[in-house]
């Protein structure tokens, strides 16, 4: 796991179609592939939900950053495939559990590439969540960015006194952290400091209610955009309860390497 | 006949934050006259950051300890009004930029405060624009924090506060961040608040250099006291050099002209009255 | 001698940040390296020990190309004391904290107690040596992180931004100590946009901006060029810009030094 995993979260603002949407919109079209994802273990479903979410993604025009993420969460997504193998699944069972992992990364993906977390803060508000619920949260997704540079800074300063990260056994990596975690334990910290006290300085918390400069309003468009998640949703739901996708298994049989031991 | 309150009244105060053995300030006596330009300088440590905080109500509110005498300000006493109330009277700006803005653009972040408040969104609206437009702002209302410069992020940080309409704004070594430029700039932006909308700024600075041509008072700090307080002219003088205030470099340099023996009316505090002064000696 | 040959950089997500740099740092050169916030000083000074790397050109350090040594083996040489050090703290004491960089170039015990009490004292931090770096104030706590580098005693010291945050006292005192390393031998380059703290040290003087040098050479000359200090959006020192605006009184124009203006005006008032 890297840093890269982290550029495909960020959001970074466009002019797209998926950009623009209604982040409640987002939010039901992201939980329809979630759910999808996690119903079902067929191979070809997910194969399908897996086509689907690619024009997303293209349109949002985050294709690149979304590779990044891929790349970063490679390690972790190979780790499942090989586990599954090692317990005895089928070839086909391990694609598709790799790819639900795919997907579900995906999702939350291009749901936090295409949104900033100002209006993700606004439409938990306007779902009646407790404000300060929502403003720990969009503040956290704030500072993910942030922080990374504080790590990249630690990093640096670090190794510029001779730390070498990659060196020794892997105790000695374990080790060799520490100087990169409590120097940004402290400076997380820190920065929390800074912002409560311009927090308390601009009257947070001052009234029950808040008023807000803006508000979400749903569009047409957003509400075809439901409307067709909806159905897919629909679909969805009408083939797990009755069976209706025709079991695929790739004619391929991998000893289980448990059978080993 | 009524008289005219000082705008900030501090009546020998003193704080020692808890788990300190050593009081932070102490026999701190200090009034603002409404409209004033105040800066406050003095060595790292001396108490000027304590003093910010106890103006709008951090202290004793957020950071806890044991705090003497008294502060009022705007008339209120800021031991008995939560910093919440205060907020609308004072504002703070501190010195790391990044620290003060919460939202992905500019003008929400200037809302912030007025959506604490509950505002009306039309009076938020208006204050908003108001805001943007007093600081220069307004080209970069849409922009994320991380698309600015550090300058133009102090800029935002400056039309948050001032969309909540205090009489005082306090700012703490707001330059620190910034370039030479920058922190030219950014005093310029505060010292037209004080002019044209009359606010009253209580300025923590070491770059007297930038600050002198603004300042109608300066007060130095050592070890948690006051020890200086004056004009600018008044104060630039031995006694602030040896405390280890860094003095402009024109005054250093008259005074170091004075010690050779050559007398001067008066010790300039900008490039302009130096240059008049040399001139006017040079060609006479 | 640090040298740095057409370089060019970009940074993996975004715009090119060096735009052909070519500079020469001499061995025992005492240099300041002047910039607004954003000019590329920062990504420069990182490519002379290795954390960076050239996409175009190449940086030697003594000789050495930076694309064939580990950043591990270039601090040997080339120490950075980076701007913040709460960025970097995490020890218990500050004893332990400077011996972090000895540890991790293969010394240890009696050699790495002697050295560190060394630093500490050169620094006037002995009495902190027991203490938590966190404990410490602002300017105590960059004395340490210049100490933690100093201990391994690099033959270039790089020091980034070592100014901000201090008062005028401790400028003073980082100046005298800039001058003592200078003097021992060292190669000293400071990063940084403080134009009057330049002005009392009289280095050298590389001004970047927007990732390309525009101009060198020493602080005299360099600061007082009001187009040149323009364009890298920095003001001229003071006593640059009160003598600049006599010039037409017959005063010397290249002047940035307090003392310095002292002795000529002293003179020129003398004549009148």
């Amino acid at each position: 796991m890297s840093l890269k995993l982290f550029d495909g979260f960020r959001f970074t603002r466009r002019d797209t179609p998926v950009h623009r949407m209604d982040p409640r919109a987002k939010l039901i079209l992201v939980a329809t592939f979630f759910v999808g994802a996690v119903i079902f273990s067929n191979l070809l479903v997910l194969l399908a939900i897996f086509l689907v979410e690619i024009p997303v993604i293209a349109s949002a025009r985050s294709l690149r950053r979304w590779v990044r993420t891929m790349r970063g969460g490679a390690a972790f997504a190979l780790l499942i495939f090989f586990m599954n193998l090692f317990f005895g699944g089928t070839l086909s069972l391990a694609i598709a559990l790799t790819l639900r992992f795919i997907i579900l990364l995906s999702s939350f993906s291009i749901f936090f590439l295409t949104t900033s977390p100002d209006d993700f803060g606004l439409a938990l508000q306007q779902a009646h969540l407790p404000y300060t619920l929502s403003f720990t949260f969009t503040t956290a997704v704030r500072l993910i960015p942030t922080m990374a540079i504080d790590v990249q800074t630690i990093v640096d300063a670090q190794k510029s006194r001779g730390l070498e990260l990659e060196k020794g056994n892997l105790l000695r990596r374990i080790r060799n952290y520490i100087p990169i975690l409590i120097p940004l334990i402290i400076s997380a910290i820190r920065r929390s400091v800074e912002l409560a006290e311009a927090l308390e300085s601009r009257a947070f918390g001052a009234k029950k209610t808040r008023s807000s400069m803006v508000t979400l309003r749903m569009s047409g468009s957003d509400y075809f955009a439901v409307a067709l998640t909806t159905v897919f949703l629909g679909v969805m739901v009408y083939l797990y309860l009755f069976s209706a996708v025709p079991s695929f298994e790739i004619p391929i049989k991998i000893p289980s390497l448990l059978q080993l031991f | 006949m009524l008289v005219k309150l000082p705008i900030i009244e501090v009546k020998d105060l003193a704080f020692t934050y808890t788990g300190l053995k050593k009081p932070s300030i102490v026999d701190v006596n200090l009034n603002v006259e409404a409209g004033e330009f105040v800066v406050l300088t003095g060595p790292s440590g001396c108490g000027k950051t304590t003093v910010c905080r106890c103006l709008n109500g951090l202290i004793p509110h957020f950071y806890t300890g044991e705090m003497r005498g008294s502060v009022r300000v705007a008339g209120l006493n800021v031991r008995e009004r939560l910093t919440s109330e205060l907020a609308e009277h004072v504002g703070l700006v501190f010195q790391n930029p990044e620290n003060q803005l919460f939202s992905l653009s500019v003008e929400r972040d200037v809302a912030f405060g007025l959506e604490n408040l509950n505002m009306p969104v039309s009076e938020i609206r208006r204050r908003v624009d108001w805001a943007l437009g007093a600081t220069g702002t307004l080209e970069i209302r849409s922009s994320a924090p991380y698309e600015l410069s550090s300058g133009q992020q102090q800029r935002a940080a400056i039309s948050a506060v001032l969309a909540m309409q205090p009489e005082i704004i306090v700012l703490d070594e707001p330059t620190s961040f910034l370039d030479p430029k920058s922190a030219k700039d950014i005093l310029g932006v505060v010292a037209e608040l004080n002019r044209k909308l009359g606010i009253t700024i209580f300025l923590v600075e070491h770059r007297l250099d930038l600050v002198s041509r603004y300042a109608d008072r300066v007060l130095v700090m050592d070890e948690g006291r006051v020890v200086l307080e004056g004009s600018p002219r008044e104060v630039y003088g031995e006694k602030a050099y040896l405390i280890g205030v860094g003095l402009p470099k024109v005054s250093m340099l008259f005074h170091l002209l004075r010690k050779e023996g050559f007398s001067f009316n008066e010790v300039p505090i900008t490039v302009d009255d130096a240059s008049k002064e040399l001139r006017r000696r040079l060609t006479s | 001698m640090i040298a740095v040959e057409n370089l060019y950089f970009s940074y993996r997500d975004g715009a090119e940040v060096l735009h052909g740099v070519n500079l020469e740092i001499a061995d025992g050169e005492f240099l300041a390296i002047m910039g607004e916030n954003g000019a590329g000083k920062t990504t420069l000074i990182k490519h002379f020990n290795g954390l960076l790397k050239p996409n175009v050109g190449r940086v030697l350090v003594d000789g050495v190309d930076t694309r064939d040594s580990s950043v591990a083996s270039l601090s040997r040489n080339v120490g950075i004391v980076f701007q913040n050090p709460s960025h970097q703290f995490f020890s218990e004491t500050v004893r332990e904290e400077v011996a972090f960089g000895l540890r991790n170039f293969g010394y240890s015990g009696e050699v790495v107690r002697k050295e560190v009490d060394r630093i500490l004292e050169t620094l006037e931090l002995t009495r902190y040596a027991e203490t938590s770096p966190f404990m410490l104030s602002g300017g105590e706590m960059k004395r340490v992180a210049l100490a933690s580098v100093l201990v391994w005693n690099p033959k270039h010291i790089i020091l980034d931004e070592p100014t901000i945050g201090q008062d005028y006292r401790q400028k003073e005192k980082l100046r005298k100590l800039i001058l003592q390393l200078n003097m021992q031998g060292k190669t000293v380059v400071i990063v940084t946009h403080d134009v009057e703290f330049v002005a009392d040290c009289k280095p050298t003087v590389v001004l970047l901006s927007r990732g390309r040098v525009l101009g060198e050479g020493p602080a005299e000359e360099v600061l007082v060029n009001q187009k040149l200090v323009d364009e890298a959006s920095l003001l001229r020192p003071q006593i640059a810009e009160l003598m600049g605006s006599l010039l037409d009184l017959g005063v010397p124009g290249n002047v940035i030094d307090t003392f310095q203006a002292r002795r000529i005006l002293a003179k020129s008032l003398l004549r009148v």
